[in-house]
């Protein structure tokens, strides 16, 4: 038999502290919270799922979470399909493709309250390139009066400040495939559509479902960027839910309810993302339909 | 189907200057149509990009390829209908094995059911056929590389089919089954063969004719036995065979040779050539150098300083002078003692000489002195 040596532990110890004091400590202070009415700093009463009860029935919070779901999957559906297509078209090898990679990567190196700022100005009629350019085309567009607008515009923002990193993953996948792939490809007479569909993308497949994941969690959770563009305006157009959550919490201290909602948009988030995975792990794995009853 | 002509070099750089320059120096050569080929060679020595230029995935940098006389230098593979097959497995992985089987005639238009009979055969003839509706993704490495020779064999009409080191990542069981197999449906489909190895075994057992290539150059083209016999390169001895060629420093004087500071008399044949060489190299295989008595003719005294069991027979490592000298004995002998001083044979039938690499004297004459039949 193994000798036990329970000195082990002890290598385990500081990882096991720094989990504790980031992640458990806090999110144990947040369900902490979410169960008690805390009224001045030392009278607090516990209201077991009181604050849980009252959050769903928020019809702010409602419209905020619809929001949100709408901007998240636009933001897929955009990001993804761009990211690889500027992937595919990045060049290979050479200078080209050291000066690509730097030129794609620059806008992942801003800040985001710079992004917001940037776009603020640049959206601005009277003195920013995109408003202006808008205005002297006759498109009647303002981030701040409408919400189409604005909320476009957040879009379109996030578009720009995280697209490369969607093309930054493809890239890398796509330089993993090796060189027998395509020139078997050529050899069975594949077209550029098929080299796509049969190689590239399944070959993609893992950094895609990073990709995805990861787009999918940030745009769930985005709140610098409309914050310092649009303020959450015009009315409620690009409150999201982050922001609805701060404001709740930070703006009116109602911290039980922040807190009951907190747990329960970390659960969305879980589960979405659970339900995003085991999507994508099936999608081409999966052996064909039918095959087991032949 | 076609007569494959090359006439060619290739270098990989855009402006080569010096032979090391080149990835394949200027080469001639023709493959039969329905012949079975193999380039052998060690790594690096070009055979990949040889085939890759037969089969349009590099274009040479000088020189034309040619099928059956027409050029096909700036052709595609898919216009020269090439199949090839690489040293590692490539499927598409999303894939079924009869989807994989089918891709290269789905993109050339074949009708469906014409598909379905040439993918039933070539898997039963892979042992596929159980495998067919499974995800080609979660199969074995070799069951893989059994749908990469496949995909290359599925198609009837093709020009040649080309093989990158294609068993490479077969178990080695499964590779005497799978090469087997290739020989059969060579047999079977008559299709033009060329396959790619650094495996001396798997060329000389695959091909009618073995191409052995070294440092871009294809030094020897001929069959299993010209090869073992008469290297007309010292690389091809000292390539094939296992061990390789033994070669003895020797030089003419005085109207024979002089081999490790011993004279050995030879054919008056061979003594014009000789003694115009000069210094040469007396080749001769470790299958063909045997033990004799003291003094015996055509034999050298050497000191044994090693000897192994391989199983089959005693293998032999003595020095002759500065050279270590290796030779097969029958294992129904007694093995010499190491330290001890035995007399081999290394002059007969089978002596080859060299002058630098080249062959010095055609093959099929007899190197014995006056008296021996030639």
């Amino acid at each position: 038999m193994k000798p036990i040596n329970q000195k082990a532990w002890w290598l385990v110890l500081p990882v096991f502290i720094c989990v504790a004091f980031s992640a458990v400590l806090p999110l144990m202070t947040v369900v902490n919270y979410s169960v008690q009415d805390i009224i001045s700093p030392d009278r607090r009463v516990f209201v077991g799922t009181e604050w849980f009860a009252a959050v769903m029935r928020d019809e702010e919070l409602h419209s905020a979470l619809w929001r949100q779901l709408t901007f998240s999957l636009a933001v897929l559906a955009v990001e993804i399909p761009l990211g690889i297509a500027l992937a595919l078209s990045m060049p290979a090898r050479g200078w080209q493709a050291s000066a690509a990679l730097v030129l794609v990567a620059l806008s992942l190196l801003i800040p985001w309250n710079v992004v917001g700022t940037i776009w603020q100005i640049y959206g601005r009629a009277d003195i920013g390139l995109l408003g202006a350019a808008l205005a002297w085309l006759g498109v009647d567009y303002s981030y701040t009066g409408d919400a189409t607008d604005a909320w476009i515009t957040v879009l379109v923002m996030d578009v720009w400040h995280w697209t490369p990193l969607v093309a930054l993953l493809c890239y890398a996948g796509l330089r993993s495939i090796p060189d027998a792939y395509y020139q078997a490809a050529r050899i069975d007479g594949a077209s550029r559509f098929a080299v796509f569909r049969y190689i590239q993308l399944p070959k993609m497949r893992g950094v895609l479902m990073i990709a995805v994941l990861l787009r999918f969690m940030d745009s769930f959770m985005i709140y610098t960027e409309p914050f310092v563009l649009t303020g959450g305006g015009p009315g409620n157009a690009t409150t999201f839910l982050s922001q609805y959550l701060t404001q709740k919490a930070v703006g009116q201290f109602d911290l039980g309810p922040a807190a009951a909602f907190s747990l329960i948009y970390f659960l969305i988030i879980l589960l979405l993302c659970f339900i995003l995975y085991n999507w994508m792990q099936r999608v081409g794995t999966a052996d064909p339909e039918g095959a087991s009853h032949e | 189907m076609a007569r494959i002509d090359l006439d060619l070099a290739h270098s990989y750089l855009s402006d080569p200057k010096q032979d090391s320059d080149y990835a394949l120096l200027p080469l001639q050569m023709s493959f039969v149509d329905g012949g079975a080929y193999a380039l052998l060679g060690p790594s690096g020595c070009g055979k990949t990009t040889l085939l890759n230029i037969i089969s349009g995935l590099v274009r040479p940098s000088q020189g034309a390829v040619r099928f059956d006389g027409a050029d096909m230098t700036a052709r595609s593979p898919q216009e020269r209908n090439i199949a090839q097959v690489f040293q590692f497995p490539v499927v598409y992985d999303t894939m079924t094995v009869a989807d994989n089987l089918a891709f290269p005639l789905r993109n050339r238009g074949v009708a469906p059911d014409r598909i379905k009979t040439r993918v039933g055969r070539i898997a039963e003839m892979l042992e596929l056929s159980g495998q067919l509706n499974q995800r080609a993704a979660h199969l074995a490495a070799d069951a893989k590389q059994k749908i990469s020779l496949g995909r290359g064999l599925v198609r009837e009409d093709v020009s040649a089919v080309l093989f990158d080191e294609p068993l490479t990542v077969i178990d080695p069981h499964l590779k005497w089954q799978l090469r087997r197999k290739l020989k059969e449906i060579h047999h079977e489909l008559k299709l033009t063969l060329i396959y790619v190895t650094h495996d001396q075994v798997e060329a000389l057992t695959f091909a009618d004719q073995v191409v052995v290539m070294t440092r871009g150059q294809a030094v020897q083209i001929g069959t299993a036995a010209e090869l073992f016999e008469r290297p007309r390169h010292r690389f091809v001895g000292h390539f094939i065979g296992s061990p390789g060629m033994n070669f003895i420093p020797a030089r003419w004087r005085e109207g024979a040779i002089e081999v490790a500071g011993h004279r050995l008399p030879i054919a008056p044949a061979l003594a014009e050539r000789l003694s115009a060489a000069g210094e040469f190299m007396l080749g001769i295989r470790p299958e063909y150098v045997t033990q004799t008595e003291a003094g015996a003719s055509g034999a050298l005294p050497v000191e044994v300083s090693q000897v192994q069991d391989i199983g089959t027979y005693w293998l032999l490592a003595a020095r002759a002078g500065e050279t270590v000298l290796r030779a097969r004995l029958n294992l129904a002998s007694a093995a010499p003692d190491v330290g001890a001083t035995v007399w081999l044979k290394v002059l007969g039938p089978h002596s080859c000489f060299y002058g630098g690499d080249q062959q010095l004297i055609a093959a099929g004459v007899e190197p014995e002195q006056p008296g021996a039949s030639a």
